[in-house]
């Protein structure tokens, strides 16, 4: 196994992909991110996309949000093309997006249901009055994510774990087929991680399609269908268990790395970051999960 | 200066009040308009972490209007076009907090200065040289009166109509452009419209002191509520207050207006925040 995009064979009777990366790559600069992605995404399936940071899995995510451009490649996101020939909108409100747990300042002028009233209004112009019908979808996206005993205090004096899932029923106001998940779980503790991974599972279970990036794949380990790793330029797609070894890991970072089992948490040692690793620096240890 | 001669520059008016209101009427409507406006736009300022940029915008709106005194245009006029000149640059150059913040501090002191010389060059009558930099709303004749009152009515409307993706956009600019929000159009419509307000406000109560109108209402109603319709209305309340309630209270003497306001702006401030502090976090007052 190299760098090619091996695609678990899907067989004939599932549903048309909810996300289709063709030829995908990403340069940034002189230097190429990566190159050649191939990703299909099922109904349904959970994908966790994994690599050392200033690999380009954020912009994998932006891409297919039609943020950022690729450098080659085409997307399809839920059967339509992202911004074909660089036209067309910006943003897309059929795709969810979870982005990164950043705890809100305190002083923030705003209750927990306003940050999920958001997903349901905050993209729409005009008079600012709320509809009966989108008030009712915030009530019920806040009973979704068990956020009914604070939606109604600032923001600010949530925890990080309550933020987020205020986020997640943002993210889920439309229903969407398609969610992307940018380190959702990063700066929560144990129990939050689940809820929100629970969340997302959840979801998940209800045929849309997951794609979310990670730097520690512990917490959702055991949802996962498929891993997409990227490091060193190049990636890796398969099952947890083909993927999380040493070897392929070693093959993908063109150097010594150690898939180590700890209880039931894996442990990635020795993978160089993206950037030290074209400058030659190794930092042993410097990514201790994967 | 004694007592009583205080008592002369601050109520000496008081027995003709009926007439001097009459009188000061539009100036009056031209306050409540703009505090109206000042309180909303100045809920986005604090959420987007602006109040520096409202400095900036108002030092180069300072020196529009003295160049346009200087070279006998309309200072309105002038105003504005400092304004929108001063906004557009910061929206430009500084989408980014730090970036923006380095380039107010450089656009300000030049602004400043512009002003300064524009002024000390012009050799008209000379009230109409610091009433730029510390406001006069009574000596505005009444065709800018009405301008000024136009142009808050049009930043108002607009404010309402981008409301919602603006308070998006200010919260989490990433999650908003995934949704389809057109996050660099809004932003810049923004700074234009906190432009327009600021030319406005420079007339009001001059450009130092833009950010009693603009700043203060928002900061004061922050402390006591969060709810998104009550933050609003209560920084407008603030705003209309302190910009009304200090024309009514120095017509009655001989007194600028601006100390008036910002004075009344800071005193809603400091009882925001001890009723704020003793609720001892920041609650909710209404939905």
């Amino acid at each position: 196994m190299t760098d090619a995009a091996e695609t678990v064979p899907q067989s004939p009777a599932l549903p048309s992909p909810v996300l289709q990366i063709r030829g995908a790559g990403l340069q940034r600069g002189e230097r190429t991110l990566w190159s050649g992605l191939d990703l299909d995404v099922a109904p349904g399936e959970l994908i966790a996309v994994l690599g050392p940071s200033g690999s380009g899995k954020t912009t994998l995510l932006r891409a297919i949000l039609g943020l950022e451009p690729l450098s080659e490649g085409t997307i399809m996101a839920l059967g339509v093309p992202v911004r074909p020939g660089g036209r067309g909108r910006k943003g897309n409100r059929r795709v969810g997006y979870l982005p990164q747990a950043r705890p809100l300042p305190r002083d923030t002028a705003m209750r927990g249901r306003d940050l999920v009233a958001l997903g349901v209004d905050g993209h729409r112009f005009g008079l600012p009055v709320t509809r009966r019908v989108d008030r009712d979808r915030v009530d019920a996206l806040i009973d979704a994510v068990g956020a009914r005993t604070f939606a109604d205090e600032p923001v600010g004096i949530l925890s990080g774990g309550e933020q987020q899932r205020l986020r997640v029923g943002q993210a889920l106001a439309d229903d969407p087929r398609l969610l992307l998940c940018d380190e959702p779980l990063t700066s929560l503790d144990l129990a939050n991680q689940q809820a929100v991974v629970r969340l997302i599972d959840d979801h998940r279970r209800t045929g849309a399609g997951v794609l979310l990036v990670t730097h520690d794949i512990n917490p959702v380990l055991g949802k996962v269908d498929r891993i997409l790793y990227i490091a060193n330029g190049r990636f890796m797609l398969g099952r947890p268990a083909d993927v999380l070894t040493s070897p392929v890991l070693t093959d993908l970072y063109g150097a010594p790395v150690f898939v180590l089992r700890a209880g039931d948490r894996l442990v990635v040692v020795g993978a160089p970051d993206a950037e030290d690793s074209h400058h030659h620096h190794h930092h042993d240890d410097h990514e201790a999960h994967a | 200066m004694n007592w009583s001669d205080v008592g002369d520059a601050m109520f000496g008016g008081l027995a003709d009040y009926g007439d001097i209101l009459a009188l000061v009427q539009n100036s009056i409507w031209a306050g409540a308009v703009l505090g109206l406006v000042g309180g909303l736009i100045g809920v986005f300022v604090m959420q987007r972490d602006m109040a520096f940029a409202v400095h900036g915008i108002s030092e180069l709106s300072f020196a529009g209007a003295a160049a346009a005194l200087l070279f006998g245009y309309d200072v309105v006029t002038g105003s504005i076009v400092g304004s929108l000149v001063a906004a557009a640059l910061i929206g430009w150059l500084g989408a980014r907090a730090r970036d923006r913040n380095s380039i107010i501090g450089v656009l300000m002191p030049f602004g400043l200065g512009l002003g300064i010389l524009f002024l000390s060059l012009y050799d008209g009558r000379s009230a109409n040289r610091f009433s730029l930099l510390t406001g006069q709303i009574v000596s505005v004749q009444n065709a800018q009166l009405g301008w000024l009152i136009a142009i808050s009515a049009f930043v108002l409307v607009a404010l309402l109509l981008i409301w919602r993706p603006l308070r998006f956009d200010s919260l989490d600019p990433q999650s908003a452009a995934a949704r389809g929000v057109p996050t660099t159009a809004v932003s810049l419509g923004f700074m234009l419209l906190l432009g327009l307000a600021v030319a406005v406000a420079v007339h009001i109560i001059g450009a130092l002191l833009v950010m009693a109108l603009v700043v203060t209402p928002a900061a004061a109603a922050a402390r006591v509520t969060s709810g998104t319709l009550a933050l609003p209305l209560l920084s407008a309340g603030f705003g209309v207050v302190a910009a009304v309630g200090g024309i009514l209270l120095a017509v009655m003497g001989t007194l600028p207006v601006s100390p008036y306001i910002t004075t009344l702006s800071f005193a809603i401030y400091l009882v925001c925040r001890i009723v704020g502090g003793r609720r001892g976090r920041v609650t909710r007052l209404a939905r």
